[in-house]
């Protein structure tokens, strides 16, 4: 066959070639794609640590590892996974990317400042990173007082500072998406019209803005308490530990709102196209994301059930804790509604979402155990809050941000994956995620507490049945890496529309242009008026 | 809520206000976007000092004593002192916006350098009084030396009096930062009625900053100094 | 000694049976709703399938009285849950009026604890089945937790502050203790062993051994006392500097504040170390802190001995 030779159009990754182009870029798009970077590293080095975590926990003695190193492996797992993962994963890369197109704008509010987050939270990846090279950290990612302050020898300061002005990232970020989406929508594009996952992106940055602010000053008040001696929970001085815990908790909560919120979005998004239709009770998911965002803050101090507070107060936040699961039931039935008399194309980002909806379930039922103050004071402090946090954390908002990856890795790429690979990699996921947490819940209510280094024998049996799914989920997260890089060279050209779906962003090239659109879209229907649309084929 | 012009600007360029970035559709969107992304940013700083702000309220509901004799020992005429020069600054700033927004270039500069003049005097007179503290050994930690069974109590006052005013000591700085770039730009002309937007939110923040000290003050300088609990 | 292979673990305490049935009935509730949501979602998927890609879906929005339904249903349920833990939570943190009280101390690594009747014990918990338990316990540098997963009980070690636990043990047997909050290198060491024994096993042990050398916990704290000079100013008829101590524990006592509050455990610990916290009302501010100078077993130990003092100077003997 002859070769034609075609020009190829400008989109926002070919128009400018050099590094600088890509550091010192103000476009949206590809500070977007610099967040996948960072995130993807992230997210295999904590990954790694999880590994390493497994593999120590197959048998009952601590073999593998000496106890200082296993704690400091666990805390960095967890500061890398919440703070550089699952806090930025889907905002700063699928938002930042995504965000400006579904609204028709040319960019976010303030470019400049959308930059220079990544270089915010870079440097403070950086810092944190730096900590580990030189020893790490022992505290837990939640840096209790007073171990935190007067126990630990590791680099407390270090890992604080890095996690400290990695915030700062999200407070830019959630102010850029709140005055992207009040200020620069497409004319015609009413509130009411937007996609479902701006509304998820608009609840995010609300918490964002409102609860990070908290968390800095927190580990502000830590450093200076561990580094210059200022004794502000201090026991010693009559300061009281359980108010680091209060202060930390206050963001550190609404923090998996923020975790899961955007993927929620994703998942509107993927079901409504690969279903073909609305998404059922639009407005219903629209105000859920809302509620869930500010109920988020009143719930902190069901983490200190058993810390000491008084138990008044714990009635309150149980209660509290319980009517913010409602908004999340909310949305679940309307997902599951949305499925009926739809025309369901089983395509990978489909996968990711069926995975969500099933992992998403058990993690959220599993919070109201928790929430259940009879239930909490047995199994707080146990594998059981291990498993419903990852089932969450991992099978809710992981799977989200992968049906999103592989929703818009066409948009972003131009280019197609290979789907049946996509679709095996969301089926070892999800298959390996339950065998590795599954037994933990079991193992939770048994009585191992968490962050356990050794642990008696009787337990062994559910430890390396969770290990063997760690396995499998290993393999489940290192295909996708694969398959999408072997994508971007060999990948099938995706066109501007593969899933035929609604939305501004899939009116326009894939990859887009640098200013994305040629003239303003102007709106005139909502966001998944599928049946009102003939399909257009790719 | 969007502006009604659309795909006009797309086509003519250079026909715009040297300030006006393309990915807005004119300048009273960029103006508004501005001025909102500057209002969410101060809310995010009354979380920032808020979380302080809990810690002090605790403890003085805990230890009044010990509050109470802390506050005894800052300087109230000193804060007293930084407290209208700040306020003054705070009238200083309006004026400049005031006459960023007439078009009053020099007035402008001028209102602009009085509000740094002000901003370093209190940073200056802050410099003092942490002085006189190292120097009576209140700082906390190993140094900290204070009579009375009170004393640890008053050790975490001291704590929270100096997370607290260095932090805002802290915007200070980054406020009389902000100034210089600011005054610069209208030293340079670079503002007129159209568009003095830099001004207005440099303006909110330092008007910010000051609200924060009227908190400050009263909390630790006059708290139950009037009369000893016994 | 240990089970093998189980969902759950022993129920070796009256509170267990309460908690377990919470955990099934939570289970089959929010179980049925799982299933539910995966029964539609996986017949949805099949039952809809389409392998072209063409089709649409139908236009459908919304139902309202759908979403009131699955938004009110699952709320009143959720009450209902809520209420149902409520209550077995009220169960696990309000002691009986009469338990038998043990002191402990967590710190890094290790428990102690301290029987009144003067026993001591590291990592080892013996007690008596049948009676209610109270252990009072603090930490004496970070966070800890003691968890006892076959009473099912669990509550934060605070330095500074006393927690509590209570539970009534209805096997004889040996459980698992454990820390459960997170505190340095060897947290998981810090684990031990809780030896429910039959009440005259129980007496025997108690009573016997090397470890009552020094006498019960109250005649130490009598010995203290005096050490220390307490009784200086706390004359047993209320006329010294300091407040009687005659029948104290359990009272109600008015604070310069205004405030009234009850001598607990912690009011009277706090009373000892940080004697200008909580001031009585009619009473110089001129006790000194005792920090530093008594540790947790002298201050658990001087608590015990309070405690025996009842009102017109009788004591009564601290066996209870």
């Amino acid at each position: 066959m002859e070769t034609i030779v075609v020009e190829e159009p400008t989109t926002y990754i070919n128009h400018q070639h050099t590094v600088a182009s890509w550091l010192l870029t103000y476009d949206h798009k590809r500070i977007g794609i610099l967040y996948l970077i960072v995130v993807t590293f992230a997210f295999f080095l904590g990954g790694l640590f999880a590994t390493l975590i497994r593999l120590e926990l197959a048998t009952p003695a601590g073999d593998l590892f000496s106890a200082d190193v296993y704690n400091r492996m666990f805390t960095m797992h967890g500061v890398t996974m919440v703070f550089f993962v699952l806090v930025p994963a889907v905002p700063a890369v699928l938002g930042n990317f995504a965000m400006p197109l579904m609204i028709g704008a040319k960019d976010v509010a303030f470019p400049k400042l959308n930059l220079l987050s990544w270089y915010v939270f870079t440097i403070g990846f950086i810092f944190t990173v730096a900590s580990m090279v030189l020893g790490g950290v022992d505290t837990g990612w939640t840096f209790y007082t007073p171990y935190s302050t007067q126990g630990s020898e590791s680099n407390v300061l270090l890992t604080g500072i890095g996690v400290f002005i990695t915030g700062f990232s999200s407070i830019l970020t959630g102010v850029n998406f709140m005055v992207t989406i009040h200020r620069m929508r497409a004319p015609g594009m009413t509130w009411f019209r937007l996609p479902l996952f701006i509304w998820a992106l608009y609840s995010t940055a609300l918490v964002m803005v409102l609860g990070t602010p908290v968390i800095a000053i927190t580990l502000l008040m830590l450093v200076l308490e561990r580094g210059l001696h200022l004794g502000i929970f201090d026991p010693r001085l009559g300061g009281d530990p359980v108010l680091f815990q209060h202060l930390f908790w206050f963001y550190s909560h609404p923090a998996v709102y923020i975790m899961i919120l955007p993927p929620m979005g994703v998942i509107s998004e993927v079901i409504a196209c690969f279903s073909r239709k609305n998404v059922f009770g639009y407005s219903f998911v629209a105000f859920s994301s809302l509620a869930i965002a500010v109920f988020g803050f009143l719930v902190w101090a069901h983490h200190l059930f058993v810390a000491g507070i008084s138990p008044y107060s714990a009635l309150i936040f149980s209660f509290l804790s319980f009517a913010v699961a409602i908004p999340s039931a909310v949305k679940t039935f309307n997902w599951t509604a949305t499925l009926y008399e739809g025309a369901i194309w089983w395509k990978t980002p489909m996968f990711f979402v069926f995975g969500f909806l099933g992992l998403f379930l058990i993690g959220g039922l599993t919070g109201l155990f928790l929430a259940s103050l009879g239930l909490d004071v047995h199994l707080t402090d146990t594998y059981f809050v291990v498993a419903h946090f990852h089932y969450i954390m991992v099978g809710g908002a992981i799977m989200g941000y992968f049906a999103g990856l592989h929703y818009w890795w066409p948009k972003m790429t131009g280019r197609m994956y290979n789907d049946t690979l996509g679709k095996f990699a969301a089926l070892l996921i999800f298959v390996g995620f339950n065998l590795t947490f599954g037994p933990q819940f079991i193992l939770g209510y048994l009585g191992m507490p968490r962050r356990y280094h050794v642990y008696p024998p009787e337990f062994q049996v559910l430890n390396v049945l969770s290990s063997a799914g760690a396995s499998i989920l290993a393999v489940g997260y290192v295909l996708p890496a694969l398959y999408f890089l072997y994508s971007l060279k060999f990948g099938a050209k995706a066109g501007a529309n593969p899933w035929k779906a609604t939305g501004l962003e899939w009116t326009t090239q894939s990859p887009p242009l640098p200013e994305n659109f040629r003239t303003t879209p102007v709106v005139t229907e909502g966001a998944y008026a599928y049946s009102k649309r003939e399909m257009r084929v790719a | 809520m969007p502006n009604g012009t659309i795909a006009a600007h797309d086509e003519h360029h250079g026909q715009h206000h040297p300030a006006l970035q393309h990915h807005f559709q004119d300048l009273e969107q960029q103006h508004e976007a501005s001025t909102l992304g500057m209002w969410l940013f101060l809310v995010t700083e009354v979380m920032f000092f808020g979380g302080l702000i809990l810690a002090y309220t605790l403890y003085r509901v805990w230890y009044p004593t010990a509050w109470a004799l802390g506050s005894e020992e800052l300087n109230i005429y000193l804060g007293g002192f930084n407290t209208i020069v700040l306020i003054g600054s705070s009238l200083t700033m309006a004026l400049a916006v005031r006459a960023g927004q007439t078009g009053a270039q020099r007035a402008t500069v001028g209102w602009l350098l009085f509000t740094m003049a002000l901003g370093l005097t209190f940073l200056v007179v802050k410099f003092f009084e942490y002085k006189e503290k190292f120097e009576r050994f209140h700082v906390p930690g190993a140094n900290f030396r204070f009579e009375g069974p009170e004393s640890p109590h008053v050790q975490i006052f001291f704590s929270l009096y100096f997370a607290l005013t260095g932090v805002h000591a802290l915007h200070m700085v980054i406020g009389v930062g902000l100034m210089t770039v600011i005054t610069l730009m209208a030293y340079r002309r670079r503002f007129s009625p159209e568009w003095y937007t830099p001004l207005e939110l440099a303006g909110l923040y330092w008007h910010f900053v000051d609200i924060v000290w009227i908190f400050l003050f009263p909390l630790l300088y006059l708290v139950d100094r009037s009369h000893h609990i016994v | 000694m240990f089970s093998g292979f189980s969902l759950f673990p022993t129920q070796a305490s009256t509170l267990a049976p309460e908690v377990d049935n919470l955990y099934l009935g939570v289970i089959l509730i929010t179980g049925f709703f799982a299933v539910v949501v995966v029964v539609c979602v996986t017949y949805f998927a099949i039952k809809y399938r389409d392998r072209t890609g063409e089709r649409i879906g139908a236009p459908i929005t919304g139902s309202v009285p759908l979403e009131l339904g699955w938004s009110l249903i699952p709320f009143f349920i959720a009450i209902g849950i809520f209420v149902w833990a409520s209550i077995v939570f009220f169960h696990i943190v309000r002691a009986p009026d009469q338990t038998l009280e043990i002191y402990s101390t967590g710190k890094r690594w290790m428990w102690r604890f301290q029987h009144i009747d003067g026993q001591r014990e590291i990592n080892e918990l013996h007690v008596p089945v049948g009676r209610p338990v109270r252990v009072v316990f603090t930490s004496e540098d970070v966070l800890h937790d003691l968890f006892i997963p076959a009473f099912r009980v669990k509550a934060d070690a605070v330095p500074g502050r006393y927690s509590a636990i209570w539970f009534e043990p209805t096997r004889i047997g040996e459980y698992h203790l454990f820390c459960a909050e997170y505190c340095g290198t060897r947290h998981s060491g810090m684990i031990g062993t809780v030896y429910v024994m039959a009440a005259a096993d129980y007496q025997a042990w108690a009573s016997g051994g090397g470890a009552t050398e020094g006498g019960t916990l109250a005649q130490r704290g009598e010995a203290l006392f005096t050490q220390l000079a307490c009784v200086t100013c706390h004359l047993p008829d209320g006329s010294g500097r300091g407040p009687s101590l005659l029948g104290l524990y359990g009272s109600q006592v008015t604070l310069d504040s205004g405030e009234v509050v009850t001598a607990d455990e912690s009011y009277l610990r706090e009373s000892i170390l940080m004697s200008q916290a909580k001031t009585v009302k009619g009473y110089e501010h001129v006790m000194p802190t005792f920090q530093g100078l008594v540790n947790e077993e002298g201050v658990a130990s001087l608590i015990e001995y309070i405690k025996s003092l009842q009102a017109a100077g009788n004591r009564v003997a601290s066996a209870q």
